[in-house]
């Protein structure tokens, strides 16, 4: 192993310290702060409302659950090169990649939510004058909600995986980019404040969807929340 | 809150029989009992005699293969706030507070945000749940629990409270106490109730009518008209008369029993 190479602390420190000088390293934080939310937006919205269909109607179930399943095994990182060629703008095919890979964790947990709603609080609401459209708001959705939270945390950390690899494959911006770049230029210190601007970004996400998880589902003892 | 004009349940000639595994299980046989408005009625006889499958079909999940059930002249199509139902596990909502669990039927209904909180707490201190309404179903126990489910049922001012074994699940003290609260509840808000249980003692302790089935296909086999003064204090099942009513039961549940576990003969 070749230990020579790897910088050591106070080397990174300083690098640190000088390229959070530069207005250029945070045009590469914003791209990809820019790029995973977008992507992670798309996936939330698309994963949520698909797996509230397909846990619930069984139509949803036969005509849209087969084709994810047909797509879920290609990793995202597959998706590279067709996703270059099939978008006009590499923010855009950056943006796919990272909105495919979070899309299955979002919409399996969220199938797997609402197929386990107990079905005796359905009778319940019907006993109590509920109709079809007020069971769906009131008890498939809040029923769901902890498994669609912890379908957005697995998906955050894929995101984020797919975003980096897609960043370090093409494009000009973003923290996987210029990572990929100090290693071109062997700039060795750079490639490790690289990885842990990637590692605190990636911890700061999830800590903020499990917050807010945990602000939508007052009702979860504080022990079952921390370990969503 | 007296109101003794509707609440006439009339069941005539059900049957209800469901396939399993491609076999035809008869649950219900020819079953027939019209309550009174206001009448507490328990269906009583041992597990699996399809007296919840009765209950279920006035409650509306679940279809006759033959026969009728109509309630206040109106023959039930479907589930409906007009039946309450209590069941064995509390199913109440998890993530609605204690107040908005008793809300939630006045809320299906479209009514104010100010008058259905009102009403709620009103049904909440019948219950004896004042100061309780912000706090989560996980944060009460059982007892506390299905008095919750008894305030969102009645908050509906239903014409018939059904009830699955509301009280199976609790221990022999709290079940005590549930008992006299219900009859308590149930003197304030004179409603029909229909009231299934395995519990002689507790069948006897609140009906006005006992109907003892027989086991699968559960039919009926006997209507004990139970003349207890009323209010009944706890102290009552030492009387003569309890004995003498729980004794005719008691005979009755344990043949049928005996014909769901054959096996020990006498």
């Amino acid at each position: 192993m070749r230990f020579q190479n790897i910088p050591t602390p106070a080397e990174v420190l300083a690098e640190a310290v000088d390229l959070f000088g530069t207005a250029g390293f945070y045009v590469h934080i914003l791209a990809s702060l820019e790029r995973i939310w977008l992507g992670f937006a798309i996936a939330g919205a698309l994963g949520i409302g698909l797996g509230l269909l397909i846990g619930w109607f069984r139509f949803a179930e036969d005509t849209l659950l087969p084709p994810i399943e047909l797509l879920r095994p290609i990793p995202a990182v597959a998706w590279v090169p067709l996703s270059i060629m099939l978008w006009p703008t590499e923010r855009s095919s950056i943006v796919f990649i990272t909105a495919l890979g979070a899309f299955f964790p979002i919409v399996l947990n969220t199938i797997h939510g609402v197929e386990g709603i107990d079905r005796q609080l359905v009778r319940a609401a019907t006993s109590l004058g509920a109709g079809r459209a007020a069971i769906f708001r009131e008890v498939v959705i809040p029923g769901a909600l902890p498994s669609i939270v912890t379908g957005l945390s697995v998906g955050m950390g894929v995101s984020w995986l797919c975003l980096i690899s897609a960043e370090m494959i093409s494009g000009q911006f973003g923290v996987g980019y210029f990572t990929w770049v100090a290693y071109g230029i062997v700039k060795y210190s750079q490639i490790v404040v690289g990885m842990l601007v990637i590692g605190v970004l990636g911890m700061v996400s999830s800590v903020l969807i499990r917050a807010i998880g945990a602000r939508c589902m007052p009702w979860l003892p504080r022990r079952v929340k921390d370990g969503a | 809150m007296t109101d003794d004009s509707t609440g006439r349940i009339e069941i005539d000639d059900l049957s209800i029989a469901y396939g399993v595994n491609g076999r035809r299980v008869e649950a219900v046989r020819r079953f027939t009992l019209t309550t009174t408005p206001g009448e507490f009625v328990a269906l009583l006889g041992p597990s699996g005699c399809g007296k919840t499958t009765v209950l279920n079909a006035v409650a509306g999940f679940v279809q006759p293969s033959n026969g009728t059930v109509v309630v206040d002249g109106e023959p039930v199509q479907g589930p409906g706030a007009d039946r309450g139902m209590v069941f064995q596990q509390p199913s109440l909502f998890p993530w609605k507070t204690v107040l908005g669990n008793v809300e939630f039927g006045l809320k299906m209904r479209g009514i104010k945000k100010t008058l259905r909180t009102s009403r709620a707490h009103a049904y909440l201190s019948l219950v004896g749940l004042t100061g309780f309404e912000d706090a989560y179903p996980a944060e009460l126990s059982g007892g506390m629990q299905q008095r919750v489910g008894i305030a969102r049922t009645l908050v509906n001012r239903p014409r018939v409270m059904l009830m699955d074994e509301p009280f199976g699940a609790l221990d022999a003290q709290t079940r005590l106490a549930m008992q006299e609260l219900l009859l308590d509840v149930w003197r304030e808000v004179r409603t029909t109730v229909i009231f299934v249980t395995h519990d002689i003692d507790e069948a006897l302790f609140l009906a006005d009518r006992v109907v003892v089935m027989t086991a699968r296909p559960g039919e009926i086999r006997d209507v004990v008209t139970v003349k207890l003064a009323r209010p009944r204090a706890a102290e009552v099942i030492a009387t003569a008369e309890f004995m003498a009513l729980k004794a005719r039961v008691f005979a009755q549940v344990r043949e049928e029993s005996a014909r769901v576990l054959p096996g020990r003969r006498r």
